[in-house]
């Protein structure tokens, strides 16, 4: 009995070592949230809180008066994502619906690593390839001095969010049930018809998810951005425009902000809208991912 | 025959998946060195019964269970009670044959390592002493070393039963044992478990009838999830007092 | 009827084109950088630090840099991702905190690799002390990596047939003994690959270790764990857009740049081939 009791503490024991790993995860983004917000909050004690989501100029180091609007760089993180998202989400689409419904599963076993590999490059690479590849090409074809801008940085996060794109639109369109294809072909439809009118309409919810996926990938991206786009700390004219987003301006005035200043605290600050965003994001792609799961069940 | 020394009690057993009552209310006695057969339709709860008579239902998400099992009159549900300990002394042989990837060998000493036994001596002897008890010795004792899945289904059928007759138990439960091998290996086992019952308790679920009418002693008819016969096995298959048992062992459906 | 065909031909083919488009960026992204960076790999470029402000010599100290802070990372990252998903798969029931736990999971992992950066630094810089070094960073993408090493460990145990767990139990095997004897052994393979991913990215990450640990140019490999560091991928965003004299180290940025994605891709390719085996193995 007391031998019995002793292996059934050591399994409690072993459970709740576990568990304590398992809720880690919680912790950790529970932590996040919460670090961020105690170092922004002292930002605020000289920032109007309104004043910072709306005012357009972001101008900490001033000598006559220092200004922490960051509008600017909350609309230039959307452009250059709504800018990815119009490359990549018809892309994205037709190569996922070229995989499930065209291609020859040799050539589906062959590409889904190729895709993977693309997913794997670092993004700095790809920053790199950015200013050494797409600048100068940008800059001819648009007649502009130099191909830094709003522009390539769209390009590049699109090819980052591609991945994401494509994997789960595609297992969205393998997961439609084979019913709706057989009934949609024995009325005469083409294969085409039939992808286009049942297969990507069943398979709506998953692909609208993979584009928030992509979405909150390309809005917290931080390198491509940081190097491609030029960090112009103006609002953005236009596409080619030179613009600075939200993660390229943490990145470029962290390294040199004296700690524990409003700035400081500001850039946090900054952080914690993109945490909140991301956060959002993410959330509705879950959201959207697992009611359609669920309904697969 | 013998005098009745009863085993396994249930008593008044109900379980439910979730919302859904999979058994209800449950009955019966398991005689010692006996086979008990359970038959019935497919989804008729058979195999959910000889899972709680072992506490495998515990591992299943969302199940809840209600009465009592006896095993030698002490209830297995109690609070107090080691699920791990009972399912060491009640055995269990699944519907797959299921080996684990290891050698013949380490498969059947497998249990005898967990629960503590250090012995290599010790080990070799009742490794070699449950295969022949299995009817599997003269066919590997050659292969020892040789992964499980190099049987054939039959032969990892009886690889499981050696795993479990190694432990000592002193019931062992058959979910369906020969639902996925051939007749001859059937032969073999129902060969097998005839003498298994010499030593041990045996209860059996099958979906066979003749299987069931060969090999047990008393035969439970289930159905929906109610017990609807249990009684000697030659009065079940000769003289059914009920309707339904009659007309599901004559084939008018099931 | 005619009018369908061509229609379907139509659009089957631009469906194919949108392929050959990744395709062609993807081979354009490995040509580019394979043909003008490999001028620049050399032997001393690999084994020697950089010289004369960065603009002659290697890049050693990156790599070396690189490598320690991704071990820090594995040391972090793999136990406990093994040990979360061991919850998650084994253990845990479909109650809502198992939910949230799930969800928390798939959120960390779109967290920003930014806000991460920002988190090291408070937590691991600041609260603990540990001051920009290599400790700080490793431990920052230990986080960062730690989402993904927990569903791909996860992904590993799913791969167990439950027969193995349901018939350990059956002779008696405690929980956690079915595990370990049973689940475990077969599973750890599959583990192992699916972590190798996730640090793979971790190294390539630069945001996360710019602000706890990565420098700009240090004359000395690292000592100790508390020691700054020189990171690849750092390394390269330094040539190719920090350095006083971007053009003329253009060449050994490329190099940078061929390494990093060799290393990144060697490390891909390593897990991806090491989980084909796996998986014809286990058709056997």
């Amino acid at each position: 009995m007391n031998r019995m009791s002793f292996a059934r503490l050591k399994e409690s024991a072993i459970k709740a070592f576990f568990f304590t790993n398992g809720i880690l995860a919680v912790l950790v983004l529970i932590g996040i949230f919460c670090l961020l917000l105690f170092t922004s909050v002292p930002a605020f004690r000289e920032i109007n809180i309104k004043e910072f989501l709306i005012d357009k100029n972001w101008n900490p180091t001033s000598p006559v008066k220092e200004e922490y609007g960051i509008l600017s760089m909350i609309v230039s993180t959307f452009m250059v994502t709504l800018g990815a998202l119009i490359i990549a989400v018809p892309l994205g689409i037709g190569v996922a619906a070229y995989l499930s419904d065209v291609a020859h599963w040799k050539v589906r076993e062959i590409a889904k690593p190729i895709v993977e590999v693309l997913a794997g490059i670092p993004s700095v690479v790809i920053g790199f390839l950015g200013i050494v590849l797409f600048g100068p090409i940008i800059a001819g074809i648009f007649g502009v001095s130099h191909g830094l801008n709003a522009v390539n940085g769209s390009i590049l996060l699109a090819i980052m969010a591609l991945p994401t794109i494509i994997s789960i639109s595609e297992d969205s369109l393998n997961a439609v049930p084979r019913a709706y294809a057989e009934a949609s072909l024995a009325l005469g439809a083409s294969r085409w018809q039939t992808l286009i009118r049942v297969r990507i309409p069943a398979a709506l919810s998953g692909i609208l998810a993979s584009m928030m996926l992509g979405m909150g990938r390309a809005i917290g991206e931080t390198m491509t951005v940081l190097m491609v786009t030029g960090n112009a700390p103006a609002f953005p004219k236009g596409f080619l425009s030179s613009i600075r987003t939200m993660t390229a301006n943490i990145a470029i005035e962290l390294g040199e902000v004296p700690y524990y200043t409003t700035h400081y605290y500001a850039l946090f600050a900054i952080g914690l809208v993109l945490f909140i965003i991301t956060f959002l994001v993410n959330l509705a792609s879950d959201i959207i991912l697992h009611k359609y799961q669920e309904r697969e069940q | 025959m013998r005098e009745l020394k009863e085993k396994i009690e249930v008593r008044n057993l109900n379980f439910y998946y979730g919302e859904n009552q999979a058994l209800k209310n449950i009955n019966i006695i398991c005689q010692a060195n006996l086979v008990t057969a359970i038959i019935g339709p497919s989804g008729c709860g058979k195999s959910t019964f000889i899972r709680t008579l072992n506490r495998m239902n515990d591992v299943i998400l969302g199940v809840r269970i209600e009465g009592e099992v006896l095993l030698d009159s002490k209830n297995i549900y109690l609070p107090t009670v080691d699920e791990v300990e009972i399912r060491r002394r009640i055995g269990m042989v699944f519907q797959k044959p299921n080996p684990f990837p290891k050698s013949i060998f380490d498969n059947v000493a497998y249990g005898l390592r967990i629960n503590g036994l250090k012995s290599k001596s010790k080990i070799e002897e009742i490794v070699e002493k449950s295969l022949i008890n299995a009817a599997l010795w003269d066919e590997v004792k050659d292969r020892l070393k040789e992964n499980a899945f190099t049987l054939s289904g039959g032969q990892q059928q009886r690889l499981c039963i050696a795993r479990s007759l190694a432990v000592e138990p002193e019931v062992i439960l058959f979910d369906e044992p020969c639902s996925a091998i051939d007749p001859i290996a059937t032969g073999k086992i129902e060969d097998l478990i005839q003498t298994l019952k010499i030593n041990y308790t045996v209860v059996i679920v099958t979906h066979n009838m003749q299987q069931a009418a060969r090999v047990s002693d008393f035969t439970a008819f289930m159905m929906l999830g109610e017990l609807i016969e249990f009684d000697n096995t030659d009065k079940i298959f000769t003289y059914p007092s009920n309707k339904l048992t009659e007309d599901y062992i004559t084939g008018r459906f099931g | 009827m005619n009018r369908k065909k061509i229609v379907e031909f139509a659009g089957f083919f631009l469906l194919r084109v949108c392929l050959y488009i990744v395709f062609a960026v993807l081979l354009l992204f490995l040509y580019d950088i394979g043909s003008k960076g490999a001028g620049s790999i050399s032997w001393e470029f690999l084994t020697k630090a950089p010289r004369r402000g960065m603009t002659e010599g290697g890049i050693f100290p990156a790599i070396m840099g690189t490598f320690l802070v991704t071990i820090v990372t594995a040391l972090l990252a793999v136990p406990l991702g093994m040990f979360a998903a061991i919850y998650l798969n084994e253990y845990a029931k479909q109650t809502r905190l198992t939910r949230v736990i799930r969800l928390s999971i798939r959120n960390l992992s779109g967290v920003p690799s930014i806000v991460y950066g920002l988190f090291g630094v408070i937590l691991f810089v600041n609260i603990l002390n540990c001051g920009t070094s290599i400790l700080s960073a490793g431990l920052t993408l230990g986080l960062l990596t730690l989402p993904w090493t927990i569903t791909a460990s996860e992904e590993a145990l799913k791969t167990i047939p439950n027969s193995y767990r349901e018939g350990a139990l059956a002779l008696g095997a405690t929980k956690w003994q079915s595990i370990r004897t049973n689940v475990l052994p077969y599973a750890l393979p599959g583990m192992l690959t699916g972590t190798v991913l996730g640090l793979a990215r971790a190294a390539g990450e630069t945001a996360p270790i710019m602000f706890t640990g990565a420098a700009f140019y240090l004359p000395f490999l690292p000592k100790s764990l508390s020691d700054q560091f020189m990171a690849l991928p750092y390394h390269l965003y330094v040539m190719a857009t920090q350095h006083h004299n971007i053009s003329l180290v253009r060449p050994l940025a490329y190099g940078t740049a061929l390494v990093l994605i060799a290393l990144v891709l060697g490390m891909n390719m390593v897990a991806v081939i090491i989980r084909y085996r796996l998986r014809r193995k286990r058709r056997e």
